[in-house]
């Protein structure tokens, strides 16, 4: 059962249970839409890049299991802030923790804050099948970042 | 009714123990717990009588068929459409030639789409489906759909899961030339009343299908009394093996259908110019077929028909009440799919845990369950649920095993309290 405690650590039940910036926000200029058909998991990431393409605010909206709403709370915690390089350079040593059996539980080049953070998702390395779920919030937001600048600002109500 | 004779009450003694043994698989340890395997109607497990089958297919017997005029040939072929006069008894088909072997339900669905389909079907045409099917029985009527501008009616189910048959009857009209439904919802284990829905759709003109897949292995089917004109289900459902499936069709109508693919076996005589077709049932069983995969097939029939098919039902529906008992004891634990009468399938939630969650817990306790949409996401749709997690019971499974899986259920409400 080590494996299972690996997976599901207090903090990741903690985020899925209340995930931070949840929620769609007033005010946003990229979007994307998430949707893994396999188990029915569905997120919507939103943006708003400022100068330099640093991610002024990160928020997303979804319904999905505990892995996938809680790596998407924790990528928006530590997305925030940084630049699109920066944060698709995260994305890719994220991606090769949770894929790479040899890639141990650090990760290389990231500021070790993130790595920090991120490392909690390790435990999904030895569930194949659940690796999807931790990607699917980076996928969209990776989607987002390339989605068209929306046009005018969305408002919800 | 106390009082029931001896010999009866041993005849009605369902020695699970004892098919477990024919079962190797059920002995083995997953994450160091015994596995209990509750995941038979996505495909079940293989008792040693059809292992051995396959084995000594191709250890003793193999040869092409309907080919050689040597000995292994003419022993290969006689195993083969000896397997198929087992499966024309077991469906109590009128002939053996009724009996098509396709790859699995899914192209036996395929099968009649494309061949009677686009030969038989008009734009316009209506055919019904419930709204309860797997993806197998919807999306290949939306292919046809595509091609030929027939319409599709949904019948609509009510919140236990089942079909509501006055909407039914009223999608009925003589526009409509096709119902194909499920026996037996695999989401929900809702049993349909296909032969009162045959009844029906004769009446008003159409040709029924019943999609067989999840009731062949809990219930005794007779395709005649049912008066089904289509009939299909796959082989590892039903303790056979993979890659094996049937279409059972009568055989005026596979007589009128054109084939379905061309090649080797399903012809009489070729020239560029023309070929002539060989008769039904060869004549939709282009090319080598799964030769071992239908010989198992065979051994599975036989295997069921000997443990008895009233037996397993009696055991499954016991073992499906005990659980529906021991799962709504759990706080927070919702079943969908409630139908009265229905079959060994438990779709079920866990109050604020994801069903894939559950699965990955469970699946720490050794337990194998489907967690999905199970390949039937308007089912999902119509219970407003994302996925649900299913424990589907077969012949093997048992009290106990209900009992590790209610405490595994425990223990995920234990890591999400």
């Amino acid at each position: 059962m080590s494996e299972l405690r690996d997976l599901y650590q207090e903090v990741i039940l903690d985020h899925a249970k209340r995930p931070r910036n949840f929620g769609r926000p007033e005010h946003f200029d990229h979007e994307a839409h998430g949707h893994n058909p396999l188990c029915g998991d569905k997120i919507d990431v939103f943006l708003i890049l400022g100068k330099d393409d640093r991610v002024e605010d990160i928020r997303f909206e979804g319904r999905g299991c505990a892995i996938s709403m809680a790596s998407a709370s924790l990528m928006t915690e530590l997305l925030k802030g940084k630049t699109e390089a920066e944060a698709k350079r995260l994305f890719e040593r994220f991606h090769e923790m949770v894929t790479h059996e040899e890639s141990g539980d650090t990760l290389p080049n990231a500021a070790p804050d993130d790595l920090e953070r991120l490392q909690v998702l390790a435990g999904v390395r030895q569930f194949p099948m659940r690796v999807k779920c931790a990607t699917l919030p980076w996928h969209t937001f990776n989607a987002a970042l390339a989605s068209e600048r929306a046009e005018t600002e969305v408002t919800t109500e | 009714m106390n009082a029931i004779p001896e010999r009866a009450a041993e005849a009605n003694f369902y020695d699970v123990e004892a098919i477990r043994r024919d079962f190797p698989i059920l002995s083995r340890t997953v994450h160091g717990k015994p596995l209990v395997f509750l995941d038979s109607a996505a495909s079940a497990q293989k008792p040693t009588a059809v292992i051995d089958a396959v084995a000594s297919c191709y250890s003793d017997e193999y040869a092409n068929i309907h080919r050689g005029v040597y000995f292994l040939s003419e022993l290969a072929t006689e195993k083969f459409e000896g397997a198929r006069r087992k499966v024309q008894r077991f469906l109590n088909a009128a002939e053996a030639r009724e009996i098509v072997f396709t790859r699995n339900a899914t192209e036996a669905i395929n099968l009649v789409a494309s061949s009677y389909g686009r030969t038989f079907l008009n734009s316009g045409d209506e055919i019904i489906l419930s709204e309860i099917e797997h993806h197998s029985n919807i999306v290949p009527w939306q292919l046809l759909r595509d091609q030929t501008g027939i319409v599709i009616k949904v019948a609509p189910v009510d919140d236990r899961g089942a079909l509501l048959l006055d909407r039914f009857r009223a999608l009925l009209s003589k526009r409509t030339k096709l119902v194909a439904l499920t026996h037996m919802s695999n989401a929900l284990g809702t049993v349909l009343p296909v032969k009162e829905i045959a009844r029906l759709a004769h009446e008003a003109g159409a040709l029924v299908l019943v999609d067989g897949c999840q009731a062949v292995p809990h219930m005794p089917v007779d395709v005649r009394e049912i008066d089904a004109d289509f009939y299909v289900f796959s082989g590892h459902k039903l303790y056979g093996p993979s890659g094996i499936g049937v279409l059972y069709a009568k055989a005026h109508l596979l007589e009128a259908m054109p084939p379905y693919q061309g090649g080797g076996e399903m012809i009489v005589s070729v020239s560029f110019e023309k070929s002539t077709y060989a008769p039904i049932p060869h004549k939709f069983e282009a090319g080598t077929p799964h030769i071992a995969g239908v010989i198992g097939l065979g051994a599975a029939i036989d295997y069921v028909i000997a443990t008895g098919l009233s037996r397993i039902s009696n055991h499954e529906h016991a073992l499906t009440t005990y659980a529906t008992e021991r799962l709504m004891a759990i706080p927070g634990v919702s079943l969908v799919g409630t139908a009265p009468g229905k079959g060994s399938i438990l779709s079920f939630t866990v109050e604020r845990v994801h069903p894939h969650d559950v699965g990955t817990i469970l699946d720490h306790h050794g337990i194998a369950v489907r967690a999905g949409h199970h390949c039937a996401q308007p089912v999902m749709d119509r219970f407003k649920v994302p996925a649900t997690v299913r424990a589907s019971l077969g012949m093997y499974n048992t009290e106990a095993e209900v009992d590790a899986l209610t405490a595994a259920i425990r223990h995920v409400r234990e890591i999400f309290a």
